[in-house]
């Protein structure tokens, strides 16, 4: 049942780009009952494997820009680090809560359409000195781009690392929105290399997860292969899918399950 | 393109185009094999103990056999199914460290020493919350 589940929410995971972890924790908690700290710990291993799976794949086709990946990775682990060690003193209704309040954003974000930023900006001086403006490929051959608020960017990827570490998801909508809207760097880029840097940032919080005894393996096993087995399916079916219909469906699903977590947070349930 | 002439060493050289084949490789193989692992030894957990209702109610915390990295291993050597499915879990979580490793030596051979010196931190960081005593 848990493997099922979990297939299904891989699968729409990497249909629409949201990852699997936003509703592997729901999913746990109010479907099957599980208390929030295993469901955290399964969730961040899913989330490993995903992530790592699909950048594999990114990475070959040029999408990814690794300096700023590596670059922003200081800011995520440690935001991980940090969260995983607020998750050990704040109180499980509390965590259920922000984590509503998280999955709301991201419901949010699905129905949104982010625009490319116009190009032929002028290049920025923290940006040139790390060396993170890149090109990428489109269908007019290698595009160039300059990255713009490098410290902003930084600073919101810390966030995003936190929440990560705390929620146990990958908080790709708030990476999104950082390398987006902040450094201004094109969508396509942006989310690729979100889903590059997840990995490192849930390992950082993982290791922590593992040691507190949060990780269970007979949870975490069927999570981890259903969510691993859906996002591959999701892959292969995704050039045939409606996916502006499937974007709207998981968002108001999302929306509906965060309402769910936040109700049970502040009646103490979760 | 302002790279060109990084471009034009590519042959035989190392590059950032070479480094991201390999990193790609490293992950493909990486959960593959974590996920093989954790494959085998779920199967044995379920054949072993399908009459044994799991229960994650209720939180206890893992016994601690099934928390440190020495304790795991021992645990998956003497093929304990549960043992082996969280080694499985720790090849998955050691696949991005291993990366960033890999992304270090990278770094380095394209003498971009500004690169080693990020990723070095990232990977302290990653060690040492998988290996600090009390899980911070």
């Amino acid at each position: 049942m848990i493997a099922l589940g979990s297939f299904l929410a891989g699968m729409l995971g990497s249909l629409t780009g949201l990852g699997g972890g936003v509703v592997i924790v729901p999913l746990l908690t109010l479907v099957f009952g599980v208390d929030i700290r295993y469901a955290i710990g399964a969730s961040l291993v899913s989330v490993i494997a995903t992530s790592s799976g699909a950048a594999a794949a990114y990475l070959r086709e040029g999408y990814s820009n690794m300096r700023v990946g590596m670059f922003l990775e200081i800011a995520t682990t440690v935001g991980a680090v940090s969260g995983a060690f607020l998750a050990g003193y704040l109180h499980t209704s509390i965590i259920a809560i922000v984590f509503g309040l998280v999955l709301l954003y991201s419901a949010y974000t699905t129905t949104q359409t982010l625009a490319d930023p116009p190009a032929g900006m002028a290049p920025d001086r923290i940006a040139t000195m790390l060396r993170l403006d890149g090109t990428y490929p489109t269908d007019d051959g290698l595009k160039s781009y300059h990255v713009r608020n490098v410290p902003i960017g930084f600073g919101l990827m810390y966030v995003a690392g936190v929440l990560s570490g705390l929620l146990g998801i990958g908080s790709g909508a708030v990476k999104v929105l950082a390398m987006d809207q902040a450094m201004k760097i094109p969508f396509k880029v942006s989310t690729t290399t979100s889903n590059f840097m997840i990995g490192v940032t849930a390992a950082a919080s993982a290791g922590i997860y593992l040691r507190r005894g949060y990780i269970d393996p007979g949870l975490a096993m069927p999570v981890m292969l259903g969510v691993l087995a859906g996002a591959l399916v999701g892959a292969k079916i995704l050039p045939g899918a409606k996916v502006r219909t499937l974007r709207i469906v998981f968002g108001v699903v999302i929306a509906a399950l965060a309402v769910e977590m936040i109700y049970q947070g502040v009646r103490g349930k979760l | 393109m302002a790279d060109g002439e990084r471009d034009a060493a590519a042959g035989g050289k190392v590059d950032d185009k070479s480094v991201e084949l390999f990193l790609g490789r490293l992950l493909r193989w990486g959960v593959l094999l974590a996920a093989v692992v954790v494959f085998v030894g779920g199967v044995w957990f379920v054949a072993e103990s399908s009459d044994v209702p799991q229960n994650y109610r209720t939180f206890r915390g893992e016994p601690a056999e099934l928390r440190a990295l020495p304790q795991i291993v021992d645990q998956a050597i003497a093929l304990r199914p549960l043992g082996l499915i969280q080694l499985g879990l720790l090849l998955l979580i050691a696949t991005p460290v291993a990366r960033v490793l890999f992304s270090v030596l990278g770094f380095a051979l394209e003498r971009d020493w500004i690169y080693v010196v990020i990723t070095l931190l990232v990977l302290v960081l990653l060690i040492y919350t998988l290996t600090s005593r009390s899980g911070v």
